[in-house]
């Protein structure tokens, strides 16, 4: 679902990582820990397209991520649903509208994701606040919507960078169990986060491996929790 | 992508782009000034091409002959040139030009008071020409020959230069025209292309949740173009307006009518489309330049 072979990505003459080979099997949940300035980020963008690495093979879906053009990487993130850590939305739609932006932009029948909006709204528990725009939201309601957003299309992948990086604890549990809810559909997950305490109270929920990276390099850290 | 398409709204996709906004100001406020313009500088072109058309038909279609003359042989030469031009081919007719007429013609210039009656003023013969004319050399001699106080004059001499500077005014409203329209699409490209700056995290956005390059063209496309459109219908309107109300050429003698007639009035109605045309091209060169820069 997810590989990455040999994968090395430089900023500025410095080697964030190199050598990183991972490889995602559909269905799985991972999380993606490290210290700030690691590279999680920068692995999630990885993942989802927004950048390309400096060096080795990432796939994507079964497909090399290489020779794609812009509508190819296009047509690939509406099968990848994203949840950054500052949730960008379009401030001038309503949140219902920004909701049904990945439905909008594609070919995707939009009667039926109209449809099946209210049930997503109601998922995630924001539907009495669907006509509200963005920047009235708290940051959990944002990151919440931020993932009804992810999914609207019900890809195959969905990429949670630091959702409950702005958010009080329970909102992060609520968070965690909506991303759970969707690995059991059948999504992969990975979700980037530093709160281990998170990662922990997982672990009785999800079959979740964790991947740390560190030092240039990253690693399966299961023993470790 | 189409024309027809940037148009036509198409729900949330032309909500993407917002509404308000000094660029979306910007936009209507320019398209319609441009549009102002450019429909006077067609109003003027046009006048200034019937304006050259009417002097060269009526100019080229008469003459006249002056008698200068000593009192007591005025009359025979007038009789002489007369008799003349009977017989010369190319003229169609004449018309002794009264003294009274004369009179009334140069009192605007002397005014009312000036005895004109004590001047001594030459015989004047108005001649329509028919079809090429008379031979203008042969005339001559034959009047020098027969009286020698007469003077045919063909108002060549003042008729060229004068067609040609209504054709250089009807060639310089053109080319205002045609810098109005270079003003236009640069204005509406400058516009597309601080809105696309300013709106730089929408296009973000969009990119992020799967939209392709044309969908996020055509949002932006759609909005200019409709702006620009809106924008040139309303200066279209104000310049007719200020056409209409412009004081017609009996009262002015300056020019005929700077207005249209007949099918002109198709011109400015095309200003607006064409506006949203150059709008279309500009916006999509913009909304092309920018999104090379988005991953």
């Amino acid at each position: 679902m997810i590989e990455l072979e040999n994968v090395a990505m430089e900023y500025s003459g410095r080697w964030l990582f190199s050598g990183v080979s991972l490889s995602l099997a559909p269905g799985s949940f991972h999380f993606l820990t490290g210290p700030s300035g690691a590279g999680k980020t920068t692995l999630i963008r990885l993942c989802s397209l927004e950048i390309r690495p400096s060096g080795g093979r990432v796939r994507l879906l079964d497909q090399p991520t290489a020779a794609l053009d812009r509508n190819a990487v296009a047509d690939m993130r509406r099968r990848i649903g994203v949840v950054h850590q500052d949730s960008r939305f379009i401030d001038h739609l309503t949140l219902a509208e920004n909701v049904l932006l990945p439905a909008t932009v594609s070919d995707a029948n939009l009667s039926e994701a109209r449809r099946h909006l209210d049930e997503l709204m109601g998922w995630v528990g924001l539907s009495q606040l669907a006509e509200s725009r963005p920047p009235e939201l708290s940051g959990g309601e944002r990151q919440r919507a931020a993932l009804a957003r992810a999914v609207i299309l019900s890809p195959d992948i969905v990429l949670a960078d630091e959702p409950t990086g702005n958010v009080d604890w329970e909102m992060s549990l609520r968070i965690l169990r909506l991303l759970i809810e969707l690995n059991k559909l059948g999504k992969t997950v990975l979700f980037a986060t530093h709160d281990m305490t998170l990662i922990r109270q997982a672990k009785s929920q999800v079959q979740a491996r964790v991947l740390r990276i560190r030092d240039g390099g990253i690693a399966l850290a299961g023993a470790e929790l | 992508m189409r024309f027809r398409d940037a148009l036509f709204s198409d729900g949330i996709a032309e909500r993407v782009v917002p509404a308000r906004g000094y660029t979306a100001w910007l936009t209507v406020l320019s398209a319609a000034a441009m549009a102002y313009l450019a429909v006077l500088a067609l109003a003027l072109a046009l006048a200034a091409g019937g304006l050259a058309e009417r002097w060269r038909a009526e100019l080229a279609g008469t003459a006249t002959i002056r008698i200068s003359a000593p009192a007591d042989q005025r009359e025979a030469q007038t009789e002489a040139v007369l008799a003349a031009l009977a017989q010369t081919p190319g003229i169609a007719t004449t018309r002794v030009i009264e003294d009274a007429e004369q009179l009334a013609l140069l009192e605007p210039w002397f005014g009312s008071d000036l005895p004109l009656e004590t001047l001594r003023l030459p015989a004047l013969i108005e001649v329509t020409q028919d079809g090429d004319g008379p031979d203008p050399v042969g005339l001559r001699q034959r009047l020098a020959a027969e009286a020698p106080g007469a003077v045919y004059d063909d108002h060549a001499r003042w008729r060229v230069p004068l067609i040609e500077a209504a054709g250089r005014l009807k060639t310089l409203a053109y080319s205002a025209l045609g810098l109005i329209a270079a003003v236009t699409g640069v204005t509406v490209a400058l516009a597309a292309s601080a809105a696309l700056a300013a709106n730089g995290q929408i296009i973000d956005v969009l990119r992020l949740v799967g939209a392709k390059d044309t969908w996020i063209t055509k949002a932006f496309v759609r909005r200019f173009t409709a702006r620009t459109l809106a924008g040139a219908a309303a200066g279209t309107i104000a310049a007719l307006v200020s056409v209409l109300l412009f004081p017609s050429g009996a009262e002015t003698g300056i020019l005929d009518a700077l207005g249209f007639r007949g099918f002109e009035w198709l011109w400015p109605i095309l200003v607006p489309p064409t506006a949203a045309l150059l709008a279309f091209a500009a916006t999509h060169a913009a909304a092309a330049r920018r999104l090379r820069e988005v991953s």
